[in-house]
């Protein structure tokens, strides 16, 4: 690629900082200023622009808008094995496939399986990730790039490989979790075969695997706030404690709200753990709801009623996003 | 533990930090403050480690003995108490990874997906980034709004229309299938239009009344200026895909044709009792990417940093 590259020199590698006018003359000498003066109007930007754009925005269009609104038309048909082979067997079903869904006590065991994955392992992660961000940000500690990665690391693994790991430290009996804890006295836990305990397992390996992302954009957020406020408060006499909830909390508002968003979306779209380390069991108690949307569509191939569980979540998805952006603007 | 202590000490041996300190603890008018100071500031210290070492033990430890379990003969995970280092390593794990199991056909095609995902996702993702950011032209807002929608809507929501249109293209079980969705992303061009937005005009106005052509403005001026969150991109380009999962088990029905994570998620069915050999393909799948990472982790870093606040 970069032997296509006719030479560009210094002005091209200073590109981000402010021109000079020294920079600018740089590029017109390169170029042999003036050449064409009246080559470029603004109508011909307008028409390599849209060049520019339209790979992306055809691929985008095709593979990911179009089928969004064609699983909304497919949720108000029957379309399932049969139609497969011969699509015109597809009948227009009105809402059937959401009443059907309403009355399905599995559909809401996987919703209400999905929130708790979500509404607790959401927190936990933010707030590991914030503990996490605040203990790299301290001024006595260092090495803190070398922590920052360590703990950087669960994020970019496989998630399909660490959850295999997983579900052996998991073993009821042979498991290392059990083994560590019968040292404080607690009596080895059927991890993933307990219906009580399978999702807990599986929001432990999520905030693993999930907080050290988080916890980059609140060492970012972090450093953006600026130390006077922080001489100011400990001049006034505010603890450590205080000096969190009254400047670093607040001041952390737009990277909080971003952190819950994309962490939430995020956890409602649960499906690889539940999949690698107990496909659904014990008792449906870890069948999310994206995990129910997968059986019904590619093991079943009930695409129809499918595609009315996958909107569902999008509406999900939609009023908690809607929720937080609320939530936020109210706290300001 | 070493890195602990030494740091404990060095600190508080210098003059200059100890001042530090002092000033710090407004304690003095309580007349204890210099040793007072100091005796906190070495508590503070204790407590901070304490907790960064834990915390750095739970990190890495399942993938220590990920590693550690892939050496151990068989049977030796399944025993108890647990055992944390092979008594005897072997590779005989790896071995029938090769060789009876067809690992080395699923590293090749997770290879082979992920680099040309990332090489065509760079240029299309790309080129649309810096003309969102760059260039002015009729509807650029309401295109951009309409893009940013496609944030809050859930992948999976698009993935049964998805699977038939991939049918009709005859794309199912094919790595095109997997390919082609990954070719441009939403994310990937927020991400190359908010660096872009710092490209001088003047840069690229020069250009244009020398003659360039656009599409040599973006070669030789562009490109070279966004260097840098290329390179980011290119690596969450490469672990995302990587690592993904539930598309290609969809997308990927022959076993010819799988990737790792789906070629490992259905060997664990299999042999769910065989723990050495599953830690050991679970080791040739993470290895590549935690290699990627951390050799290029300055640009992934910095670069997920810079463009989730700024966004």
């Amino acid at each position: 690629m970069s032997a296509t590259i006719p030479p560009s020199g210094a002005a091209s590698t200073e590109l981000l900082s402010e021109p000079t006018p020294g920079m600018v003359q740089t590029a017109r000498r390169r170029w042999g200023w003036p050449r064409d003066p009246g080559a470029h109007t603004p109508s011909d930007v307008g028409k390599a622009a849209w060049w520019f754009l339209a790979p992306a925005l055809i691929l985008i269009f095709v593979f990911f808008f179009l089928p969004v609104l064609a699983s909304l038309v497919l949720s108000v048909t029957d379309f399932d094995i049969y139609a497969i082979a011969n699509p015109s067997s597809t009948r227009f079903v009105g809402l059937a496939n959401y009443t059907k869904l309403l009355h399905t006590p599995e559909f809401w065991q996987a919703v209400r399986n999905t929130f708790y994955f979500a509404l607790v392992g959401g927190p936990l992660t933010i707030a590991v990730a914030l503990g996490a961000a605040l203990l790299l940000n301290a001024k006595l500690v260092r090495y803190k790039s070398l922590f920052r990665t360590i703990y950087f690391t669960p994020f970019v693994t496989t998630l399909v490989a660490v959850a295999i790991v997983w579900r052996y430290l998991y073993h009821a009996r042979y498991g290392l979790l059990n083994y560590v804890l019968s040292y404080v006295g607690i009596s080895p836990i059927d991890w993933l075969g307990d219906p009580k305990w399978a999702m807990p397992a599986i929001i432990l390996l999520a905030v693993w695997k999930q907080f050290g992302y988080n916890m980059l954009i609140f060492i970012a957020g972090l450093q953006a706030i600026p130390q006077d406020l922080y001489d100011a408060a400990e001049i006034d006499g505010a603890g450590p404690v205080r000096r969190f909830f009254s400047v670093t909390l607040p001041l952390l508002g737009p990277t909080m709200l971003f952190v819950s968003v994309i962490t939430m979306i995020g956890y409602f779209q649960l499906f690889s753990e539940p999949y690698v380390m107990t496909a659904g069991g014990p008792l449906r108690a870890t069948t999310s709801v994206v995990l129910m949307m997968y059986e019904e569509g590619f093991r079943w191939w009930r695409m129809g009623y499918a595609a009315a569980i996958a909107f569902v979540l999008f509406i999900v998805i939609l009023i908690a996003t809607l929720i937080q952006f609320r939530l936020q603007r109210e706290r300001e | 533990m070493a890195g602990y202590e030494q740091q404990r000490t060095t600190p508080l041996g210098a003059g200059s930090s100890s001042a530090d300190s002092s000033a710090l603890q407004p304690t003095g008018q309580f007349g204890r403050g210099f040793e007072s100071a100091r005796s906190r500031r070495r508590i503070a210290q204790v407590i901070l480690y304490t907790l960064l070492i834990l915390g750095a033990i739970i990190a890495v430890f399942p993938m220590l003995w990920m590693i550690s379990a892939s050496f151990m003969p068989t049977g030796e995970a399944n025993t108890y108490p647990p055992h944390l280092l092979p008594s005897r390593i072997t590779f005989s794990h790896y071995r029938e990874l090769f060789t009876r199991l067809n690992l080395g056909r699923y590293l090749v095609n997770s290879t082979l997906i992920a680099v040309v995902v990332t090489s065509v996702s760079l240029v299309v993702n790309s080129m649309a980034g810096y003309a969102f950011a760059k260039l002015r032209f009729r509807g650029r807002d309401r295109t951009f709004r309409l893009l940013s929608l496609g944030l809050v809507l859930p992948v999976q929501v698009a993935m049964l229309p998805l699977f038939l249109l991939m049918k009709n293209l005859h794309l199912i079980n094919t790595y095109w299938g997997v390919i082609i969705p990954g070719m441009a992303s939403i994310f990937g061009i927020f991400l190359i239009r908010q660096y872009a937005l710092s490209i001088p005009d003047d840069m690229l106005d020069a250009a244009r009344i020398d003659g360039a052509s656009e599409l040599r403005i973006y070669w030789s001026v562009v490109v070279p200026g966004i260097l840098p969150i290329l390179a980011t991109l290119a690596i969450w380009t490469f672990l995302a895909t990587w690592n993904d999962f539930m598309w290609p088990l969809i997308v990927l029905s022959d076993e010819a044709h799988y990737t790792l994570p789906v070629a490992l998620a259905n060997l664990s069915g299999e042999h769910v009792q065989d723990t050495e050999l599953m830690m050991a393909g679970s080791v040739l799948t993470v290895i590549p990417v935690l290699a990627v990472f951390l050799f290029l982790q300055r640009y992934y870093i910095q670069g997920v940093m810079a463009g989730s606040v700024k966004g």
